[in-house]
């Protein structure tokens, strides 16, 4: 190290790393992975969720799991939670799907009402 | 792209490493292989987290999942249940004191909720082995926030009115010790980390070693900068292993990255520094004594003044500070003094962690603002006192300090107020007793520590610890008069004022404070042979109810010296109290609770001696 802006690159970097142990999570993605849910692809769309996530560095938003939730026809089931609103429960999501939910509905505060479900 | 999802932590700090930590954290990498979830789970080792009672502690994030006491054959169960199905481990995790309630995450527990954290901020949270992750806190920032946009006096004015104070012990101004030594004209100077922990109970220094060893390395170098020094220096014991070896790969790090060295950040600013083990002798964490095992001397104080500002390592101007003080000046420099001096009190600024152990229930590290009450300390973040048992006293300060008893809990803890009780801040050990601790015996534990200790310099702390330690003996015995306790004071006063340096200067702290505080157990001791706490040997007996012995003679098939007479089935067994030598055996291993400990011996003793002179001449000698 030259200088300290290097050090400050470096810094930056390296936080990316550490981003996951000091999220401050105002949105949460959950996505149910029982034993059917895992059937119907579940870890490939959590998995999609993780990527798309740290690719737009949205460090305010968790993504986690959850057991069965009832809703084993609509697996792979995803929800949203967001403070202060309700919560938003998508099922039969597909990757591409995954993808919109992060861009449209995280990103862009727009729920995808075509793929929520209700119980 | 990274896929990474959770972060794993799993506490490598001595204590958890010794509760098999590494055997937990190689299993989880078993098992994630078996999973095929290696690339969406990273594992991370770090230092200690704090709470070592429930190590070995695994933390894994993002949700801050707090588990506890995990063992290699919990692992399987982890990896399955919560990484890869999101179901939580729910008896791993943390219950609370009452069981009532059971807490997913860190932040809900009453350990960590109280807490304050500066110092230990990165310990738990990083890994300690990994540079990267360091500046990722911003480390390093401040030392280059230094170099190139504050002069050394800035540097100096900011940790003065910081209102920082040494946190080894004696509490003095940090910012004031640099200034003076910044002063001398001499062009050699050097700085020094005091890392010689040696009372007993006390691990701070160790865990921010073990946890976050670039802080203290990244305060050296700013005070470096602050009064000139080229090259520093880390005493260490030798008995810190870990510790050494991540400060070392630590240095050699920051030297690779040009983070120490020639030319630091391109500035022109030039600082090493090397580590030196002390071989444990506890007078070497005296400062004086220190600086002269460095130089490769017999560690011995020397009488102050000359203070080490002005004639320290190698007759030079030498700052000498805690790791604990040393680790708190980067984030004085990145906060500024102004919120540094907003945390604690009027005259006791920031926090201090404290290593919690004896009879509370959350023994381990916590760090916490000054003025934090020791009720809230002891109850709020240790959990209170386990088995149901009486809170009877606090240690605070080691063998330098003093015992503090229940009357005083809501006092807050300061520099100022401790000193004011009769102990001392000392560097952060805190012992907690309960109704089964003997305050006569907690005091001669103490000064037997310190008269093996004492270097023998000088005649107060090498004879006058000695004295002590011979009268307090006495008094266990049940020997002991009213007159000793007197020349206990005495002597107590004596030392206090004439030994050479700190540690013997203080030494009789813990007897005088518990004269002053439980004067009334010492003299039970001596007037009527009674040790309430049942811990002198001298002054108990064992004794068996004839009413609820079930006469199985377990007792007596256990008893190693065979003092226990009786006929299986048919008579009560019973203890011949002049062969029995207190083991507690048959206490503990009678399944009725038939035999019971009793004090008060002394009358008793002599009847019996009385007794048996008739018959046998084995007491005349």
């Amino acid at each position: 190290m030259k200088s300290l802006e290097e050090l400050k690159k470096i810094r930056e970097k390296a936080q990316q790393d550490l981003a996951l142990r000091n999220k401050n999570a105002k949105i949460k993605v959950i996505v149910g992975m029982g034993t059917s849910g895992i059937a119907a692809g579940a870890r490939e769309i959590l998995k999609t969720l993780v990527e798309e996530i740290t690719k737009n560095n949205l460090t305010d938003v968790v993504v986690t799991q959850t057991g069965e939730k009832g809703f084993s026809s609509a697996e792979p089931i995803v929800e949203v939670e967001e403070e202060g609103k309700e919560k938003v429960i998508y099922g039969n999501v597909t990757i591409d799907i995954a993808k919109q939910i992060v861009k449209e509905h995280i990103m862009g505060g727009k729920v995808l009402v075509q793929y929520t479900i209700t119980k | 792209m990274t896929t990474t999802r959770l972060n794993v932590l799993v506490c490598s700090g001595a204590a958890c490493l010794s509760a098999h930590s590494k055997e937990v954290k190689d299993e989880m990498i078993n098992q994630l292989k078996l999973h095929k979830l290696e690339n969406e789970v990273k594992i991370i080792e770090t230092g200690c987290m704090g709470p070592c009672e429930m190590g070995p502690i695994v933390l894994v994030y993002p949700e801050g999942t707090f588990y506890k006491k995990v063992t290699k054959d919990d692992v399987a169960e982890i990896v399955e249940q919560h990484f890869l199905k999101g179901r939580v481990v729910k008896r791993l995790l943390y219950q609370t004191a009452d069981a009532q309630k059971v807490l997913e995450t860190h932040k809900e527990v009453e350990f960590f909720q109280k807490q304050h954290k500066i110092v230990l901020k990165n310990c738990g949270v990083i890994n300690p082995e990994s540079l990267e992750e360091y500046i990722a806190t911003d480390g390093y920032l401040a030392l280059g926030k230094v170099l190139t946009e504050m002069k050394p006096e800035q540097v100096i004015n900011e940790i003065l009115e910081s209102g920082l104070r040494g946190r080894g012990g004696g509490g003095f101004q940090t910012g004031l010790k640099w200034k003076l030594t910044a002063a001398e004209k001499e062009p050699i100077k050097y700085v020094v980390c005091n890392a010689d922990e040696g009372d007993p109970g006390a691990f701070m220094d160790r865990s921010v070693l073990e946890g976050d060893p670039h802080s203290v390395i990244e305060g050296m170098a700013i005070c470096a900068y602050a009064i000139g020094a080229k090259k520093g220096y880390v005493y260490v014991r030798a008995e810190y292993p870990l510790a050494i070896k991540r400060l070392d790969l630590a240095i050699n790090q920051a030297r690779n990255e040009g983070l120490l060295g020639d030319n630091i950040l391109g500035t022109g600013f030039s600082f090493d520094l090397e580590i030196r083990m002390g071989a444990g002798a506890f007078v070497c964490g005296e400062e004086t004594a220190l600086l002269r095992s460095i130089e490769g001397f017999r560690g011995t104080p020397v009488p102050k003044p000359p203070f080490p500002a002005q004639k320290g390592l190698w007759g030079k101007p030498t700052v000498i500070n805690n790791v604990e003080t040393f680790a708190n000046v980067r984030h004085i420099i990145l906060n500024g003094a102004k919120w540094f001096s907003s945390i604690g009190t009027e005259k006791s600024k920031g926090t201090k962690v404290f290593a919690l152990s004896g009879k509370i229930r959350n023994s381990g590290l916590a760090e916490v603002p000054m003025g934090t009450t020791i009720r809230e300390l002891v109850y709020e973040i240790g959990g209170g006192i386990p088995n149901n048992k009486k809170f009877k006293a606090v240690q605070f300060g080691g063998p330098s300090g003093g015992c503090i008893k229940a009357d005083y809990l809501d006092t807050p803890i300061d520099y100022e107020s401790l000193t004011a009780l009769g102990a001392m801040m000392g560097s952060g050990g805190c012992i907690v007793m309960d109704e089964d601790n003997c305050m006569v015996n907690t005091a001669k534990f103490f000064l037997e520590f310190t008269s093996f200790e004492s270097c023998g310099k000088c005649v107060p702390c090498r004879v006058g610890t000695k004295q002590m330690y011979n009268i307090l003996d006495k008094i266990t015995k049940g020997e002991g008069t009213l007159e000793d306790l007197d020349t206990l004071q005495k002597l107590g006063e004596d030392i206090r004022r004439t030994a050479l340096c700190g540690l013997g200067q203080t030494a009789p702290n813990p007897v005088l404070s518990t004269l002053k505080h439980f004067r009334k157990e010492y003299e039970d001791h001596i007037l009527n042979g009674i040790c309430e706490a049942k811990v002198c040997k001298d002054l108990i007996y064992y004794e068996i109810d004839p009413e609820i012995c079930k006469k199985c003679g377990l007792c007596a098939k256990k008893c190693p010296v065979n003092c226990i007479t009786g006929e299986i089935r048919k008579t009560p067994f019973e203890i011949t109290q002049k062969d029995c030598i207190k083991c507690g055996t048959c206490f503990e291993v009678c399944p009725f609770d038939a035999i019971s400990k009793k004090t008060g011996v002394k009358k008793e003793k002599k009847a019996e001696v009385v007794k048996e002179k008739e018959h046998d001449d084995y007491y005349e000698i």
